[in-house]
């Protein structure tokens, strides 16, 4: 007999926006049931990598209009103004509620809390916990969230549907990883709290555990992604592993250094030098790397990011971590010698179309954090505005699921048997797929090769720079991957912790939003933010200010427009 | 990219519960290129010779704690672990002193009952409201903590505690170890509660100061030094209770 699942509100994913909307929801009413789903245990998720900080208006010559104005140029004036609006007024509160709930936050000598520069924003406004930002405010998350006894969590399940029905969420068909036994939760809510997708591209800062999963349901079930065509690229990741080197190092007064020993970001962003935003210095790195001024190393072309100038005592009590990484991931000690960094894929700003409260346009479906866009982050995130973003959508999406799903609690039981379909319909079509895999005899290809394979076209054509034969390319590419991931064969053919099975919905899932990202870049004929199209180089206010929806389809994405909310700010061009 | 010209061979303690039998030793021959982890070397037996092996990893830059597992016999995290650092043998197998699910992928749940059960939150007779602002917390009262919050729960000192070893319900270094991180936090009232939860049963007393878990600690957490500072603060705290007793 199969166990039966049912839950108020679902949220999947453990990582800051899912653990916040979790406690949102919980306190919202001890009458609701809300559960955590995740693939892995909350504390292993993606959050825990993130360094730098976390940005809100705390300090008196700080103001929500600047915070925003920089949010706002940050993202090439794709973001929706009224949604920056409403975030940085928020930030500051979720902060001190994080504070409150014993986050170590890193202090001033008099006790408050300290605040560090950070790349695009105009004055010091990122908190932060050291170079461990993320780490300590997850596992702060995740303790806190201990105290609720309506949170229940499923660890290490694996969701592989969304289920939907007249429009509405129904709940998700997932996996458990130690026996494999599918089930059917039923639920009155379900947030998507996945992150992001950098996995899908081979050289990356983000953990293996990033491939898209709810970003790729959400989009299958029928609500909409947007804006997937902008990719952000970090500047300095460790050549070879992808391992993120915080931009706080350069908050802190790191300089990058070209093969001629040259500050060359002065002829990029003269005025913000290392501190312009992620973008426009991505692009800066391979420009000089291209035209010869870079370093060639055995994982390639890099340029150094040198700290020796701050000094030891500096750089161990504000970033330990970048010391520990560099002198386990680079065999480098940043105290006497720089640190070869080079871009990498860092983060989505793309996602799950939602608005300020979390909602898309399907009822009952939320999503918050890198699986999400609100939007906030328009054509390129500013660093530090993506922790704080984790914690006010998740609280908005938290509170706004709670609210809906207690709406409903009048109505009856959460019962998967006022389904349309009957529960077994929907697990057959997620057990068909394991079955198919479980039964493939050899001679099918690899996941590992079509996913590397993957990884590569998205690397090589999808990219820093773009341009319209590579996006065909790489979409031709993806077609080819999803008739090989149809014949794909697998090794394990057991029941408990088969992690094989888990890979083929993850790469299945990689394919649908790697798609989304190469046609919504192929259409966007122009360059703005992380977007940079070689064949149309400038940024095309007249014709292309306005976001991406990408609906599925069997035949790949169906785009349609959105208009972008301009408040007060004009688009302008973009100096740093 | 650098070319593999020279293998290596490693050794992976299996455990396949539906298998006949259940638990062997695995050898494989993998590709070495220098500045390889651990990691990498399972990570090419899976995508390229056996996609059966199972174990966990995520981040690979030693901060999700996911990945710990014997190497050489010693508990260590397989992504921050050279191979460079092992000589010529290595033998990689699931941590001691957990029930194996498969292979290297050992059960958590006794230490995620633990985690709860010490109550890793800031307890307070009256929480402030977000419009009273932060707590004020100076640099030093950080301090006192910090080394304490540092804890990525990747169960590497459970697996050298001899004690955990002779008695699973032991609550063990990290456990003890987070709660004595919100006992030293200035925001907090909870330290008794706390103390009450960490001496009961099996508690910290039962702590026979090996000190294997400071040692293995990949992240300089000192658990040892907060549980032997916790059976200070608890006899106080006992001291205490008498004297006020008494008094009265």
């Amino acid at each position: 007999m199969t166990e039966r699942y049912s839950y108020d509100v679902v949220i999947v994913g453990g990582g800051a926006a899912g653990l916040r909307a979790a406690i949102a929801a919980a306190s919202h009413s001890d009458k609701l049931s809300v559960a955590v789903i995740s693939k892995v245990y909350p504390m292993r998720s993606h959050t825990v990598s993130a360094e730098g900080g976390t940005a809100s208006v705390l300090k008196e010559y700080d103001s929500f209009e600047l915070h925003a104005s920089d949010t706002i140029k940050g993202g090439d004036y794709l973001a929706d103004q009224d949604a920056v609006e409403a975030f940085v007024k928020e930030a500051p509160s979720e902060i001190i509620q994080l504070e409150h709930w014993g986050c170590p936050w890193s202090r001033e000598p008099d006790g408050k809390l300290a605040v560090r520069a950070f790349g695009g924003m105009s004055v010091k406004r990122t908190v932060f916990a050291a170079d461990k930002t993320g780490f300590h405010m997850l596992h702060t998350l995740f303790q806190h969230s201990l105290r609720y006894p309506n949170i229940i969590r499923l660890d290490e399940w694996f969701v592989s549907s969304l289920i939907m029905e007249d429009g509405m969420v129904k709940g998700l068909v997932a996996l458990d990883l130690r026996t494999r036994e599918l089930a059917f939760i039923a639920s009155r809510a379900v947030i998507m709290a996945t992150g992001g997708a950098g996995r899908i591209f081979q050289f990356t800062t983000n953990a293996v555990i990033k491939t898209g999963d709810g970003m790729a349901m959400a989009y299958r079930a029928g609500a909409p992604l947007k804006d997937m065509e902008f990719i952000q690229f970090h500047p300095t990741a460790l050549p070879g592993s992808g391992i993120l080197i915080t931009e706080a190092s350069r908050g802190e007064g790191g300089y990058l250094i070209n093969k001629d020993q040259e500050r060359f970001l002065k002829r990029y962003t003269p005025e913000k030098m290392e501190l312009g935003p992620r973008d426009i210095l991505s692009r800066a790195l391979i420009t000089e790397i291209r035209e010869g001024r870079g370093y060639e190393g055995p994982f390639g072309s890099y340029v150094l990011l040198d700290l020796r100038h701050l000094g030891e005592e500096l750089i161990d009590r504000k970033l330990p971590f970048v010391r520990e990484l560099a002198r386990n991931y680079a065999g480098i000690d940043p105290v006497h010698e720089p640190i070869p960094v080079r871009p990498a894929v860092h983060y989505t700003m793309g996602g799950i179309h939602t608005d300020v409260l979390g909602r898309t346009p399907v009822a009952g479906l939320y999503a918050c954090g890198e699986a999400a866009c609100v939007s906030i982050n328009g054509a390129n995130r500013l660093g530090s505005n993506s922790l704080s973003e984790c914690l006010v959508f998740g609280r908005a999406a938290g509170v706004d699921a709670a609210t809906f799903a207690l709406s409903k609690k009048g109505q009856g039981e959460i019962e998967d048997s006022n389904l349309l379909n009957p529960v077994g319909e929907y697990l057959r079509i997620d057990e068909e797929k394991i079955y198919g895999l479980l039964k493939r005899e050899g001679g099918g290809e690899r996941l590992s090769d079509l996913r590397s394979h993957l990884q590569s076209i998205m690397d090589t054509n999808v990219g820093i720079f773009r341009d319209s034969s590579g996006l065909q390319e790489a979409r031709r590419q993806i077609r080819e991957l999803r008739t090989g991931l149809q014949r794909a064969a697998i090794d394990d053919k057991g029941t408990v912790y088969n992690t094989e099975v888990i890979e083929a919905f993850e790469l299945g899932f990689m394919l649908d939003v790697a798609d989304a990202i190469a046609y919504s870049a192929l259409i966007r004929e122009e360059s703005r933010g992380a977007h940079y199209r070689t064949d149309f180089p400038k940024r095309d206010d007249k014709n292309f200010l306005f976001h991406q929806l990408s609906y599925y389809s069997p035949g790949g994405p169906v785009i349609k427009h959105l208009s972008v909310s301009i408040t007060k700010w004009q688009p302008a061009e973009r100096k740093y | 990219m650098q070319k593999a010209t020279e293998t290596i061979n490693i050794r992976v303690k299996r455990y396949l519960p539906e298998n006949e039998p259940r638990n062997f030793y695995q050898k494989y021959e993998v590709k070495y290129f220098p500045k390889m982890f651990v990691l990498d070397a399972l990570n090419y037996v899976r995508d390229r010779l056996d996609g059966t092996l199972a174990y966990r990893w995520s981040c690979r830059m030693g901060v999700c704690g996911s990945c710990g597992a014997l190497v050489n016999g010693i508990p260590r995290l397989t992504c921050a672990t050279p191979l460079s650092a092992l000589g010529k043998g290595v033998t990689i197998e699931p941590l001691h002193n957990f029930p194996i699910i498969k292979d290297l992928v050992v059960d958590l749940g006794d230490f995620m009952e633990k985690l709860g059960r010490i109550k890793p939150w800031i307890i307070r007779e009256r929480d402030r409201v977000i419009e009273e602002g932060e707590y004020e917390q100076k640099p030093a009262e950080l301090e006192l903590y910090s080394q304490f919050s540092a804890c990525i729960n990747c169960m590497l000192c459970y697996a050298a505690c001899p004690v955990y070893a002779g008695d699973v319900d032991f609550i063990g270094p990290a456990a003890s170890a987070l709660g004595y991180r919100y006992n030293l936090d200035s925001r907090d009232e909870g330290a008794e509660k706390r103390l009450e939860v960490l001496t009961e049963g099996a508690g910290i007393f039962d702590c026979t100061f090996v000190g294997e878990c400071s040692v293995v600690c990949p992240k300089s957490v000192d658990p040892a030094l907060a549980i032997q500072r916790l059976k200070i603060d608890s006899a106080l705290t006992s001291l205490k209770s008498i004297l006020k007793r008494e008094k009265s």
